[in-house]
């Protein structure tokens, strides 16, 4: 029997499609839980910062300008491996396996620079910063919060590089080819999404 | 030994035909959509089964005033928490997971789920997650904060014990579980419905399925995100303090979070079940569903208003008058929706040629006594009077007639219903009525006079109660047992129907037309020999139905 165009291109679905692979469809839907998980924080940390009396300390005090524009920094790396992530797809289409490998490898050490400011960040507050909030009678949510949005942040950070790490030797040993571009695409979602979600989390925990 | 079973039951292996272990293991191990489904049911009734024991210990001790068969308070505090845990996230939830797993992709006429291997890890986590939940059975620690675990009394301070943390571990993976499953069901339904099958060709419990999907993927993280907090603040009470006032938390901000998965959550277990009555109500009246467009519609409107309405839960807190106004406003407003799809089903049967079998009759007991819960729940939407029932015995009757009358009530009626599409043989007709016969005339001598004794100020999750109780008290312990043991009719009806039932067709009930009524009873691995092609039907109205259609030939 005919089969409709959609078929071709994704073999695993059926004729009726929204025209995209399954499993982008799936990283969509994904990435609308994952948002929502991060609502439910953000609308925490929201709700226990502006509400009337919380003696919240201010961000720009208690981080300094020099944290800020460290993580200012951090932001800017987390930004270029997204912008890296694309080069690899685009490089995938071009079919210039090579090139895409090396943009994954930017990709993938993109994400662990991320990682090793914000551990060096995280050591530096709790060990020298933190204790001060609590001992001036500032509300110590504002640590909590921080912990909370920054660390469940900073998973997804781990989880991506681990994600684009398996691309990274997949690639290397031939399993994925030029024509897979979906799983690149689907990998790239995932990426964006979690820079997206950075760009939130640094206006709210450091900026505003 | 030697296994004989036809279709997808049929073992896949030689040596699964001769040895039973190996035959069980071709089914944990399988990635069969009907299959997964056919083992969430198994599971969801098992632990179904565990929650209605629980609800027995409940009803046993609260038959008359003073301490009965439980000596321990404490352990009777931590049991309505742990039957509503058990209710919610291992039986209702699963159960329709199950249903969708086994009729979806034969309804869009796809072989198998998007994502097979998903599915089959969104399962097995759910064990997994169920021995966590209930771990505090194994070493004496039961969470006493019952299933909303308010904090502060569900922090470290108050609860210091290990069973809680446990439970907070498993709700959260019992959601991962569902939004998996979630993610599945929506890429499924999305992309892979054979020819012909466009969006509003959909059957409807598809669709219910569809919507419920869209549900669980923007409500079940807020739960999850809620969870985590608690169980850091918990776990690491010097440095978390999200919760308690004590250290500039806020508890109200948990009951925000927690119903803004909680009261979706209720529609999650109400939706698929309405998508089960959809698709009951016709085959019996042997008529096309009426208003099918305003059907899918009405589900998406009750999901949407489902998200702005879940402050009507806290009520008592002290929240300001106006926002508990607009809540009140917005929750009635969901009648609306709820009564098209309540009128509809009744505009169904209208002038139908009605058969009498199980599932008719679940479905139709459901249709009576389904708005009796719904009415209910405009009576505690109103502010002032939920201010007077809030936490009596009366929301214990709502919830009950929505998700007694109402969730369990459509997962009888969808069981009997494909009971001989799963397993290729049909249910014994007599017992099943027996069934139907004593669940709804028990469901009401157990949970109507529960109003009564709410609006009279019983309070809920008591262990004692005043002594002028006592009558109505006993009418209810009587009637939960007795509908408790009427389940077990339908335990062994289908076991015993399973292997020794009269085998069934393929259509089993002449009048279905949806697909999975086209292949065989049971259905073979991958569902249709070759792609199928769905012939559109009208779904719109009687009046284009074109001369000698379905809706001429039996509506009028």
């Amino acid at each position: 029997m005919a089969t409709h165009d959609a078929t071709v291109a994704f073999p695993n679905t059926g004729e009726e499609t929204l025209g995209v692979a399954n499993g982008k469809l799936g990283m969509w839907t994904f990435l609308v839980m994952d948002a929502m998980t991060f609502a439910g924080f953000l609308a925490g940390y929201a709700r226990l910062r502006w509400s009337a009396g919380s003696n919240w300390p201010m961000p720009l005090e208690t981080f300094g300008p020099v944290g800020i524009q460290l993580t200012a920094l951090n932001t800017f790396i987390l930004i270029c491996s997204s912008v890296s992530i694309v080069h690899v797809l685009a490089e995938q289409m071009r079919g210039n396996m090579v090139a895409a490998r090396k943009w994954m490898a930017v990709t993938v050490v993109g994400g662990l620079i991320f990682l090793g400011i914000q551990g060096f960040e995280w050591t530096h507050l709790i060990l020298d910063v933190f204790p001060g909030v609590v001992s001036n009678g500032l509300n110590p949510n504002f640590v909590g919060t921080f912990l909370g949005l920054t660390g469940f942040h900073g998973l997804h950070v781990s989880v991506g590089v681990i994600y684009n790490l398996i691309l990274y030797l997949g690639i290397r040993n031939g399993k994925i080819r030029s024509e897979d571009t979906s799983i690149i695409e689907i990998a790239g979602l995932y990426w964006h999404f979690v820079d997206l979600v950075w760009i939130l989390v640094f206006t709210f925990v450091y900026l505003i | 030994m030697e296994i004989r079973a036809k279709g997808y039951l049929s073992p896949l292996s030689e040596k699964g035909k001769h040895s039973l272990l190996t035959y069980l293991k071709e089914w944990a191990y399988s990635t069969d959509a009907k299959r997964i489904g056919v083992m969430y049911l198994i599971f969801s009734i098992i632990m179904g089964a565990f929650g209605g024991l629980l609800s027995i210990l409940i009803r046993l001790e609260l038959m008359t005033a003073g301490p009965n068969i439980i000596t321990d308070d404490n352990f009777y505090n931590a049991l309505p928490g742990m039957h509503a845990s058990a209710m919610i996230f291992f039986f209702i939830i699963p159960c329709f997971t199950g249903v969708g797993n086994f009729v979806i992709p034969v309804q869009i006429g796809a072989p198998d789920m998007a994502f097979p291997k998903l599915n089959l890890t969104a399962f097995w986590i759910l064990p997994i997650s169920a021995l966590l939940t209930f771990a505090g059975f194994f070493f004496n620690s039961l969470p006493e904060y019952g299933w909303t675990a308010y904090p502060p009394l569900s922090t470290s301070v108050y609860s210091p014990i290990w069973g809680a943390d446990l439970w907070v571990i498993g709700i959260i993976l019992a959601g991962v579980s569902s939004t998996m499953a979630a993610i599945n069901f929506l890429a499924t339904v999305f992309n892979m419905r054979c020819r012909g099958m466009t969006l509003f060709q959909l059957p409807l419990f598809t669709w219910s399925v569809v919507i419920t999907s869209f549900l669980i993927l923007a409500a079940t993280p807020v739960l999850s995100s809620a969870m985590i907090m608690l169980l850091l603040e918990r776990v690491f009470p010097m440095t978390f303090h999200f919760f308690s006032p004590a250290g500039g938390g806020d508890p109200i901000l948990y009951q925000h979070l927690f119903w803004f998965y909680s009261h979706p959550a209720v529609y999650i277990m109400i939706l698929p079940g309405f998508g089960i009555i959809s698709e009951v109500l016709p085959t019996f009246s042997r008529k096309h569903l009426f208003g099918y467009p305003l059907m899918v519609w009405s589900l998406v409107a009750i999901s949407v208003l489902g998200f702005l309405v879940w402050a009507h839960h806290m009520f008592a807190t002290g929240i300001a008058v106006q926002i508990r106004i607009g809540f009140m406003f917005l929750s009635m407003l969901i009648a609306i929706p709820t009564g098209i799809k309540i009128f509809s089903w009744l505009a169904t049967i209208w002038g139908g040629s009605l058969r009498f079998d199980t599932p008719m009759l679940f479905g139709l007991g459901f249709l009576a006594l389904f708005p009796i819960g719904g009415l209910s729940g405009v009576v505690v939407a109103s502010v002032p009077v939920d201010i007077q029932l809030h936490d009596t015995y009366y929301v214990v009757a709502h919830i009950h007639y929505v998700l007694v009358a109402g969730s369990v009530m459509t997962i009888f009626a969808g069981i009997y219903y494909w009971f001989p599409k799963m397993t290729g043989r049909l249910y014994n007709e007599f017992w099943g009525k027996m069934h139907f016969w004593l669940t709804a005339i028990f469901i009401n001598v157990t949970f109507f006079v529960q109003h009564y004794l709410g609006m009279k100020g019983m309070p809920r999750r008591y262990y004692d109660y005043d002594p002028q109780f006592e009558l109505l008290n006993m009418v209810s312990s009587v009637g939960s047992v007795v509908l408790f043991a009427a389940q077990f009719i339908f335990v062994i009806n289908a076991v015993y129907s399973a292997f020794k039932g009269k085998v069934a067709k393929a259509n089993t009930w002449d009048d279905g037309v949806h697909l999975e009524w086209l292949i065989p009873s049971p259905p073979n691995h991958h569902n249709f020999e070759e792609p199928p092609v769905w012939d559109p039907i009208i779904r719109k109205h009687v009046s284009d139905d074109p001369a000698g259609g379905l809706w001429k030939q039996y509506g009028e």
